[in-house]
């Protein structure tokens, strides 16, 4: 071979590897097999299930990735901005599903596929809450985080204060008297653990039951005139300076860390915290139990099931979350995981409402976490209600810091909030 | 067939082979460059001209409001400041603690492939493993560092709290990570110095503080340019060891006040958490001039080193 000819040589080789590189494959389409690809956050408890859907339908096989939740959100934001990368099912949650409702032309509206025939399944607000504008239903729910109040009974008897959970729930009516009780508690408080976990978490489950939060009807943040987001403020930093927080962070590793070395004997405890509490406290189990949460009912998280109108496989994208959120599979679904339905139909099934739970002391789960989604007043969550919850988390961690008092943290807060709406 | 070997048409192919063929061979890396280079560079600066919003299905062009806005944005200033505060923590002692490792390094050890190797093995570990563990170290409750402290006799430091106390505990993931890669580069260095230099030097009676003063740094000077230089890089777009500093919580805000939130870790927050492309692109080229500006000033005060 002369040195030309290799020089030619080298240099098609050099072209046919960048372009190799260039090259994607093809998404498969028509009859064979269809993958069905599923992005969720955390655990959903699906993942039984998959195997009972493949072998009912042969042609199908499903594919589920999950990420972390704040990354799941983002990346599919994204995903829906450049019109790909977005699975065929995308789990969206309660805080970011205004954001998501306000572009329906970006999913599959399932009006078109039966929807309305089966709106009777789900609490009439969780089936609002995914309606666009214009009408059009782009999710269906998966569970709802029906409030509770999670407490130890060893820290509580210790303290001085009752254990069993009618006597508990009868402590706390309301806020005040939940922090009342938290005052009495953190007076012979065992050394190292505080009444609740940390003031954002408290304040999160406040204002989840008002029956306006950050936004009105018409989508205008309220986060500075309505008086229920103050005055709740004012009530939590008014724990805190009692001494009644662990000041902890939720879902920080520290916080994780405060389950297992006792650092707090209650906790807001929505269905899909159980879960965690398992997890993280596995020394302590039959010393957990779950009291009603203050106020009486209220909201905490929860999950849609979405088709993205870029999925390639519409028709059995909406098959599958048909099945996964019909009542059958959310039984199942709550059996194994705990996480509650908010298929109501669901509620007066026997092994729903009577399902009691071993680790917390045998408490009733079905019948208290089904009476919390019953009762509670629905919120209107506006687009970028995550976010300025967020905001309020760090104006409460600042006065847990002792780097600010509250109505610096507030002023600071307000202008946070101004930043997220434009 | 004769005329045509030897006619123009082959004088022509043969100037083409000469001259033209050292293109074709750096082609493939200007074109790679070029496509995941330049493109997004340039594109990023478009972007930055205009407002586009990732939620929103339309996009304008603003001119340089962005920059304008970014000028008076008291968060953007408040990264600048711990970015470079958490830079000067970090780079400073981590080359000093380089220059001496290297230093020890090149002395005749027992097992000293065996130490050589070691002290680059803080740098092939997983970043996000690092950082979580010195978060845990550093923790308020049970944190090692404040155990430790505790034993004698300080009182505890709620490291994430603090503006200075986060700094500090950032600074020490980046030393653990870096401080044996620049040894390494420095000790390679090191033994390129001639040994008689150093025999002179002992006949003139200098000791060994003086040799390493007098003859190991003056000769160490480009390859302390090169590490200051890519340090300065590295430390100004640092965002994995404060976005995972708070990990779990989600938002990239650097704690509650921003008290450690860089400007890497802004332009996330506003690109990728509210979704503002074309204000986290101005962020991204406000960046880059900065940190070409801080290399140039690096390359210049370090280049004095030999002459103080």
């Amino acid at each position: 071979m002369s040195a030309a000819k290799l020089r030619l040589l080298v240099g098609v080789l050099a072209v046919g590897v960048l372009t190799a590189g260039c090259g994607g494959s093809t998404g498969s389409s028509g009859d064979g097999p269809v993958t069905l690809t599923l992005n969720l956050f955390g655990n959903m408890g699906f993942k039984d299930l998959y195997a009972k859907y493949e072998a009912a339908h042969p042609n199908i096989k499903i594919v589920e990735r999950t990420s972390a939740y704040n990354d799941h959100h983002r990346n599919l934001a994204a995903h829906l901005a450049t019109g790909s990368g977005a699975a065929d099912v995308e789990g969206i949650d309660t805080g970011f599903i205004a954001q998501f409702r306000a572009q329906p032309e970006r999913f599959v509206d399932l009006r078109k596929h039966g929807a309305d025939g089966l709106k009777d399944r789900w609490l009439p607000w969780k089936w609002q809450a995914s309606v666009a504008k214009n009408g059009a239903q782009i999710g269906y729910g998966t569970d709802v985080g029906g409030l509770a109040m999670c407490y130890r009974r060893d820290l509580f008897e210790k303290a001085g204060l009752p254990t069993e959970r009618d006597e508990v729930s009868k402590l706390w009516p309301d806020w005040a008297s939940y922090f009342e009780a938290g005052r009495k508690y953190t007076a012979n408080k065992p050394e190292g653990a505080s009444f609740f976990d940390g003031g954002a978490q408290i304040f999160n489950a406040m204002i989840g039951q008002a029956e306006t939060g950050y936004y009105d009807a018409s989508d205008h943040v309220v986060v500075a005139t309505n008086p229920v987001v103050r005055s709740a403020y004012d009530e939590v930093l008014k724990a805190v300076a009692d001494g009644e927080s662990a000041k902890l962070v939720g879902s920080s590793p520290a916080w994780n860390t405060g389950f297992a070395k006792s650092q707090f004997a209650t906790i807001a405890c929505p269905a899909w915290m159980l879960a965690k509490i398992q997890d993280q406290a596995k020394a302590f189990a039959g010393k957990w139990d779950i009291a009603a949460i203050p106020g009486g009912g209220g909201n905490w998280g929860g999950s849609y099931l979405t088709v993205p109108a870029q999925s390639k496989h519409v028709k059995e994208a909406v098959d599958l979350i048909t099945w996964l959120t019909a009542p059958e599979q959310q039984i199942e679904v709550f059996k194994a995981h705990g996480i509650l339905p908010s298929t109501v139909a669901t509620y007066e099934k026997p092994e729903v409402k009577n399902l009691k739970n071993a680790f917390f002391n045998d408490a009733p789960v079905g019948q208290v976490f089904t009476t919390a989604a019953l009762n509670l007043k629905p919120q209107y969550q506006g687009p970028r209600a995550g976010d300025i919850q967020t905001a309020i988390r760090d104006a409460i961690n600042r006065v847990e810091e002792g780097k600010q008092d509250g109505p610096q943290a507030w002023e600071q807060m307000l202008k946070d909030v101004e930043r997220i709406e434009q | 067939m004769t005329l045509a070997r030897s006619g123009p048409r082959r004088r022509w192919a043969y100037q083409l082979d000469v001259k033209g063929s050292p293109y074709f061979y750096i082609a493939p890396f200007f074109l790679l460059f070029g496509a995941v280079g330049m493109f997004p560079l340039l594109y990023t600066a478009y972007v930055s001209l205009t407002n586009w919003n990732l939620l929103e299905p339309t996009r304008h062009w603003v001119g340089l409001a962005n920059y304008a806005e970014l000028l008076t944005d008291d968060y953007f200033w408040n990264a600048l400041f711990n970015t470079v505060s958490i830079w000067l923590l970090s780079t400073v002692p981590q080359l000093l603690a380089a220059l001496f490792i290297a230093h020890m390094l090149n002395r005749s050890l027992r097992a000293r492939t065996f130490f050589r190797m070691g002290v680059l093995l803080p740098n092939v570990t997983s970043i996000v493993a690092v950082t979580i563990i010195f978060a845990q170290l550093f923790g308020r409750d049970f944190g090692m560092v404040n155990w430790a402290l505790d034993l004698v006799g300080l009182d505890p430091v709620d490291w994430q709290a603090g503006t200075l106390s986060s700094h500090i505990a950032i600074s020490l993931i980046v030393i653990w990570r870096w401080t044996g890669y620049n040894a390494l580069i420095y000790l390679a260095a090191m033994q390129t110095i001639p040994e008689h230099l150093y025999e002179a030097a002992t006949l003139d009676g200098a000791g060994q503080f003086t040799q390493f003063r007098k003859i190991t740094i003056p000769m160490l000077r480009p390859t302390i340019i090169f590490t200051a230089v890519v340090s300065t890089i590295g430390g100004f777009q640092i965002i994995a060891e404060p976005l995972l500093f708070q990990a779990g919580t989600g938002n990239p805000t650097g704690g509650s006040d921003r008290q450690f939130q860089t400007v890497g870790l802004y332009l996330y927050e506003q690109g990728f958490s509210l979704y503002k492309f074309g204000y986290a692109s101005a962020i991204a080229w406000t960046l880059c001039l900065i940190i070409v500006v801080m290399a140039l000033v690096n390359y210049s005060v370090t280049r004095r080193i030999r002459r103080s």
